[in-house]
C-alpha cells in the first residue's frame, strides 16, 4: 500500500503489509550482521535484518586500520588482561568494566571465527593472522587486511549471513518502535525507501545496531546514514542514552581540498611509522606526552626510530598516544599559528617507509590521496586535522545481555554505549561489533524463546508514526530539511566541538531548541518515491535528539576527560569518575539529563586495570607458562 | 569557482528525461559533490546513492558522459572544462529513480554461489596460510561491489545474457573461493553451468572500468575457464568420463 497525499486524515491501515519475527535486527553493519547470524543459529527463531542502504554498504565497510584482539601472533606477551588494561586506560577508567572485560576476553575467538567464515587477513611469517600497532595498544594487536579491514569484515559477514535463512530487507528505514500495553517491544514501523511504502514489522525483540550520529558535525568521517536513528528511536521509546558527551574526534582527517574535508586518514599510517610535524618542521608530539603515559612513551626521536625497527626494549612513539591526546595536540599547534598551509598538521610517511611498503600496507590511502587531493603520499606529507569520528556514548545496555531498560530492546555496536568510556582505542570498535553483535543475538534469541507470542501493538501508535512521517510531504510549504541540517552541523562544530566551554555549549543548546521548532514545520517537496529530501527530514528528528543529548551531557560534565574537553575545567576531576551521565525522555516530554552513580567494579578487574605494566607483564608470563 | 552545466536523468524506468542544472564548482570537487549541491539547493528529491565518499563502498556508481564511474572518485577537473557533464544511471539495470538503479539482480547471483567451505578439522585450530598463497585471493577481495564491471559487460548489457551469466564480479568471487587455500568445495561444474563462464569472450571491458584495478579477466576469469576446460573438455578426461561415467570424475 502506498500512502499518497491527502490520504492520512482518515488513515486506514488495514491493508498495510506486516511481517513477523522473533528477532529483528535494525542495521547491517558489522554489529547487525553478527547479531543476525548468531540469533539465526538458534533453532526455530525467525530472524530479520533491516538496513537503510544496500547490504554490504554500511559504515563498517569504511573501516581501515583493523580489529583489536589479543591473539598474540606477533608479540606473544599479549593477553586479554593487557588488552583490557589498555582499553580501560584509553577510556580514562570510565568504561563499563564488565563490557570491557567481555570484549577483551572474547575478541580473539570472534576474530578466528571470522577467519573461518572466509576472511583473509594479512599473514605473519608463520602464516598466522598478522597484527599491527595502533594508538594506545601495548603490542601489535590489530588484525588487518592492508587498510581495508572493514570491507573484509562486512563482506565476510554478508556472504556468510545470506546462507543462514535471515530475511533481509534492504533500503528500508525504521521509523519508530512499537510496544504493547505492558511496555514490551512489539514491533517497529518502517518505510521502503524506493517506494515510500510503509511496513509494520511485528517482533518479539529488536536489536539496534544502527551506528552513531557523526553527521551532527560539519567536519566528519561519517556518511549520510549516521544520523543517530537508533538513539532517537530508543529515546522516544523510553530507553536511556549514556555517555553522550564523549564524541571521538579522530586526529587525522583530510583537510584539503574543501570537498573532502573530514574524510578519514587511517591511524594505520602512524601505526606503520608515520610522524606528525608542524609548519616549522618540528615533530611536536614529544611536547604533548601526558604524565600518565610518560613511562610507556619514547621521549626522543632516536628511541622512536628504534621502536619502528622492532626493538622490543624501545618505547612507542608519541604519535601513537590515544586519539584524544593527538587530536588536541594538532588543534593546539594550529591555534598557535604552526599549522600546515590549509590549517592542519603534516603527516609524513614518505620519509619513514619505502614507496613499496607504503603502497602495500596502505593502498587505499595511497589511492585516496592520489585521486582526491592529487598528492603522492610516497613522496609528500599529507595535511591532516581532527574530524568527528565515533560515538563512545549510546543506548545504555546491560553488559551481560545487551538488553536496554525496555523489555525486548537490545543494542550493540556503535549504537550501544559504555564499553569505550571516555575514549575509544582504534581497532576496538570492529572487535566490539563482533563480540557484542554475537552476544546480543544469542541473548535476544533466548529472550524470544521465552515469549509465547509476539506482544500486541496498538494500531493508534502505528497511525501516529505514519502520520508524522507523511505530514512532512503533505505540508503546503515549510522549511528545507537540508538547510536545518547544515545549521545543526555548524552549531555542533562551533559550539560543541573538540574544545568546549560553558557559554558556547549553552548557546548551542539554545540554537538546537530553535531548530526543533523549525523542524516542526519541515517540508520535503516531491513524492514518496526514493525522495532524499524526505529521508533527510525523517533523519533530522534523530539528529536533533542526539545533538541535544550530546550538548546537555557536555554541559553537565564539568571536567575534561578523554574525548570531552572543557576549556573552563581543563583537568580530570576525581569526583566525576564516579558518575555517568544519562539522558532520557521526561514525563513532560522534555529531555532529562542526570548524573548517575556508577556501580563498584569487581576487585579483580580493578586490580588488573590499575597494575603497573611491568607487574602485569610478569603475571601474564606466569599465566602463559601454566 | 566556476559555473558549470549539467544534465541529469530524472525519471524512472518507464519515462524520464535529461534535466539541465547549473552549479558552481570549486577546487577539488568531485561529481558527487555537485549532485549533493544540486540536491540541497535546487532539487531536494533528486535520488542518488552514496555512503563513503572515498571509493570504498561502491554505492555511487553512475554513468558520467556515458562512462561507468564512481561519482565520488571522479574529479570535476578531469572532465573537459567547457563540456556539459551528463549524469545517467547504469544502463544494464532497471532504473529505480533518477540516477539510482535497481541492482538486486547482482545480489541474486551472489546467493547462488556455494559459500566458503573449510573442512571441520581445519576450523578446529588457527588457519596457517602463507602470505604468498593468499595474495591473489586478497587481490580479488578488494572488490567493493560497485557493479561497474557488471554494467559494462556486454553479455549482461544485452539482457538475454542475464539468465545465463553471473558476470565478472561473481567470476571474481568464484575465483577467490576456488583459490582460497582452506576451501574444500568444488564449484567448477557450477562455474560452467550455473554461472555461465562460457558466455565470457574475454573482451576485457570489465577490467578496464574496475576502480579497484582488479585483473578480472586475466587473473580470475581465464584461470576459471582453464579449470573448466581441464575438467570437461580435456580429451583424456572426456574419454575417462565416457568409460567410467560422470559421477566418478566430478568427485575426484
Ligand atoms: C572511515 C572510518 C574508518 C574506521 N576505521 C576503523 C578501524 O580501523 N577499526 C575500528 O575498530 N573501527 C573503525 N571505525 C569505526 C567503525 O567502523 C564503526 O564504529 C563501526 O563500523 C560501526 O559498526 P556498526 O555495526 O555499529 O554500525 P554500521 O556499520 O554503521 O551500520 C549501521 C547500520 O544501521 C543501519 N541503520 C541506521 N539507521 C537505520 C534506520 N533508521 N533504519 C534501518 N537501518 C538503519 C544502516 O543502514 C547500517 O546498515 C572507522 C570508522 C570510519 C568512519
Ligand atoms: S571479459 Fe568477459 S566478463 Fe569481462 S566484459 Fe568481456 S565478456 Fe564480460
Ligand atoms: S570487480 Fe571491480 S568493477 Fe567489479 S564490482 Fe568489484 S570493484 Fe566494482
Ligand atoms: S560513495 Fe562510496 S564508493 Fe562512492
Amino acid at each position: 500500500m502506498i500512502l499518497t497525499l491527502g490520504e492520512f486524515s482518515m488513515l486506514d491501515i488495514s491493508g498495510i503489509k506486516r511481517l513477523q519475527f522473533d528477532v529483528l535486527v535494525i542495521g547491517a553493519g558489522g554489529a547487525g550482521l553478527s547479531a543476525a547470524i548468531s540469533a539465526s543459529q538458534e533453532e526455530g527463531i525467525r530472524v530479520g535484518l533491516v538496513c537503510k542502504s544496500l547490504l554490504g554498504k554500511a559504515h563498517t565497510v569504511m573501516a581501515e586500520g583493523g580489529m583489536a584482539a589479543a591473539l598474540g601472533n606477533v608479540d606473544d606477551r599479549d593477553d586479554w588482561k593487557i588488552h583490557f588494561r589498555d582499553t580501560m586506560r584509553g577510556g580514562k577508567m570510565l568504561n563499563n568494566w564488565k563490557m570491557a572485560e567481555i570484549h577483551a576476553r572474547n575478541a580473539p575467538e570472534r576474530v578466528r571465527e571470522l577467519e573461518h567464515w572466509g576472511a583473509v587477513f594479512d599473514r605473519t611469517r608463520d602464516g598466522l593472522i598478522n597484527q599491527r600497532n595502533f594508538g594506545g595498544h601495548r603490542y601489535p594487536r590489530l588484525a588487518h587486511v592492508g587498510d581495508r579491514t572493514g570491507l573484509e569484515m562486512i563482506r565476510t559477514l554478508q556472504d556468510h549471513g545470506i546462507h543462514q535463512g535471515i530475511d533481509i530487507q534492504m533500503e528500508c528505514t525504521a521509523l519508530d518502535i512499537l510496544k504493547d500495553k505492558s511496555g514490551k517491544v512489539s514491533g517497529i514501523v518502517s518505510m521502503y525507501r524506493e517506494t515510500g511504502e510503509f511496513i509494520v514489522f511485528e517482533t518479539k525483540t529488536l536489536i539496534f545496531a544502527t551506528g552513531g550520529a557523526g553527521k551532527s558535525w560539519e567536519v566528519t568521517s561519517n556518511s549520510w546514514e549516521y544520523t543517530g536513528d537508533g538513539y532517537g528511536m530508543a529515546y522516544e521509546a523510553g530507553a536511556e542514552l549514556i555517555d553522550m558527551e564523549f564524541n571521538q574526534f579522530h586526529p587525522t582527517g583530510m583537510v584539503w581540498p574543501p570537498s573532502v574535508k573530514g574524510i578519514l586518514v587511517t591511524e594505520g599510517v602512524r601505526g606503520e611509522g608515520g610522524i606528525l610535524k608542524n609548519s616549522e618542521g618540528k615533530r611536536f608530539m614529544f611536547d604533548y606526552i601526558p604524565e600518565k603515559f610518560a613511562n610507556e612513551t619514547a621521549d626522543t626521536e632516536e628511541e622512536a626510530a628504534r621502536w619502528l625497527k622492532g626493538d622490543k626494549s624501545a618505547r612507542r612513539p608519541p604519535e601513537l598516544l590515544t586519539r584524544d591526546v593527538v587530536a588536541r595536540a594538532i588543534n593546539t599547534e594550529v591555534k598557535a599559528g604552526r599549522g600546515s598551509v590549509h590549517g592542519g598538521a603534516y603527516l609524513d610517511i614518505a620519509t619513514q617507509r619505502s614507496a613499496e611498503d607504503i603502497k602495500r600496507k596502505l593502498p587505499s590511502m595511497y589511492h585516496q590521496f592520489k585521486i582526491l587531493a592529487e598528492l603522492d603520499i610516497t613522496k609528500e606529507a599529507m595535511e591532516v586535522g581532527p574530524t568527528c569520528h565515533y560515538f563512545m556514548g549510546g543506548i545504555k545496555v546491560d553488559a551481560e545481555t545487551s538488553m536496554t531498560n525496555i523489555d525486548g530492546l537490545f543494542a550493540c555496536g556503535e549504537a550501544a554505549g559504555g564499553m569505550h568510556g571516555a575514549n575509544r582505542l582504534g581497532g576496538n570498535s570492529l572487535s566490539d561489533l563482533l563480540v557484542f553483535g554475537n552476544l546480543s543475538g544469542v541473548e535476544a534469541a533466548k529472550y524470544a524463546k521465552k515469549l509465547k507470542s509476539i506482544p500486541k501493538s496498538d494500531d493508534e501508535d502505528i497511525k501516529r508514526i505514519i502520520k508524522s512521517a507523511t505530514s512532512i510531504l503533505n505540508r503546503e510549504k515549510g522549511n528545507n530539511p537540508y538547510l536545518i541540517h547544515e545549521d545543526l552541523q555548524k552549531n555542533m562544530q562551533y559550539n560543541v566541538g573538540i574544545i568546549r566551554t560553558k557559554d558556547e555549549i549553552a548557546d548551542g543548546i539554545e540554537r538546537i531548541e530553535k531548530m526543533k521548532e523549525e523542524f516542526k514545520e519541515v517540508k520535503a517537496p516531491g513524492t514518496s518515491q526514493f525522495n532524499p529530501g524526505w529521508h533527510e527530514a525523517l533523519a533530522l528528528r534523530n539528529l536533533l535528539i542526539s545533538s541535544e543529548a550530546v550538548a546537555k551531557s557536555a554541559l553537565l560534565r564539568e571536567e575534561s576527560r578523554g574525548a570531552h574537553t572543557r576549556e573552563d575545567f581543563p583537568t580530570e576531576r576525581k569526583e566525576w569518575l564516579e558518575y555517568n551521565i544519562i539522558n532520557k525522555k521526561g514525563t513532560g516530554g522534555e529531555m532529562e539529563t542526570v548524573k548517575v552513580k556508577r556501580s563498584e567494579p569487581d576487585n579483580e578487574l580493578k586490580r588488573i586495570a590499575s597494575s603497573s605494566i611491568e607487574d602485569l607483564e610478569k603475571e601474564v608470563k606466569l599465566d602463559h607458562q601454566k | 569557482m566556476k559555473e558549470r552545466d549539467f544534465k541529469i536523468y530524472r525519471g524512472d524506468d518507464e519515462r524520464g528525461e535529461l534535466v539541465n542544472y547549473k552549479c558552481n564548482v570549486s577546487e577539488g570537487m568531485v561529481v558527487l559533490d555537485v549532485i549533493h549541491r544540486i540536491q540541497a539547493d535546487q532539487a531536494n528529491d533528486l535520488a542518488c546513492r552514496w555512503n563513503c565518499k572515498a571509493g570504498k563502498c561502491g554505492s555511487c556508481s553512475v554513468e558520467i558522459n556515458g562512462k561507468p564511474r564512481l561519482a565520488c572518485m571522479t574529479r570535476m577537473n578531469e572532465l573537459d572544462d567547457n563540456e556539459t557533464v551528463v549524469i545517467t544511471p547504469l544502463k544494464s539495470f532497471p532504473v529505480m529513480k533518477d540516477i539510482v538503479s535497481d541492482v538486486s539482480w547482482n545480489y541474486e547471483q551472489n546467493q547462488k554461489i556455494k559459500p566458503f567451505s573449510p573442512s571441520k578439522k581445519d576450523t578446529e585450530k588457527d588457519f596457517v596460510m602463507m602470505q604468498k598463497d593468499v595474495d591473489r585471493v586478497q587481490h580479488f577481495r578488494k572488490c567493493i561491489e560497485c557493479y561497474l564491471c557488471q554494467n559494462m559487460c556486454h553479455v549482461i548489457r544485452d539482457n538475454e545474457g542475464k539468465d545465463k551469466f553471473a558476470g565478472p564480479r561473481y567470476m571474481t568471487r568464484l575465483a577467490s573461493l576456488e583459490m582460497h587455500p582452506m576451501d574444500n568445495a568444488d564449484r567448477i561444474e557450477d562455474v560452467k553451468d550455473l554461472h555461465g563462464s562460457g558466455m565470457c569472450n574475454i573482451t576485457r571491458c570489465c577490467t578496464e572500468v574496475c576502480p579497484e584495478e582488479i585483473q578480472i579477466t586475466d587473473d580470475a576469469i581465464i584461470p576459471l575457464k582453464e579449470r573448466v576446460v581441464d575438467r570437461f573438455y580435456d580429451p583424456i578426461m572426456m574419454l575417462f568420463r565416457k568409460l567410467f561415467g560422470k559421477k566418478k570424475e566430478t568427485t575426484n
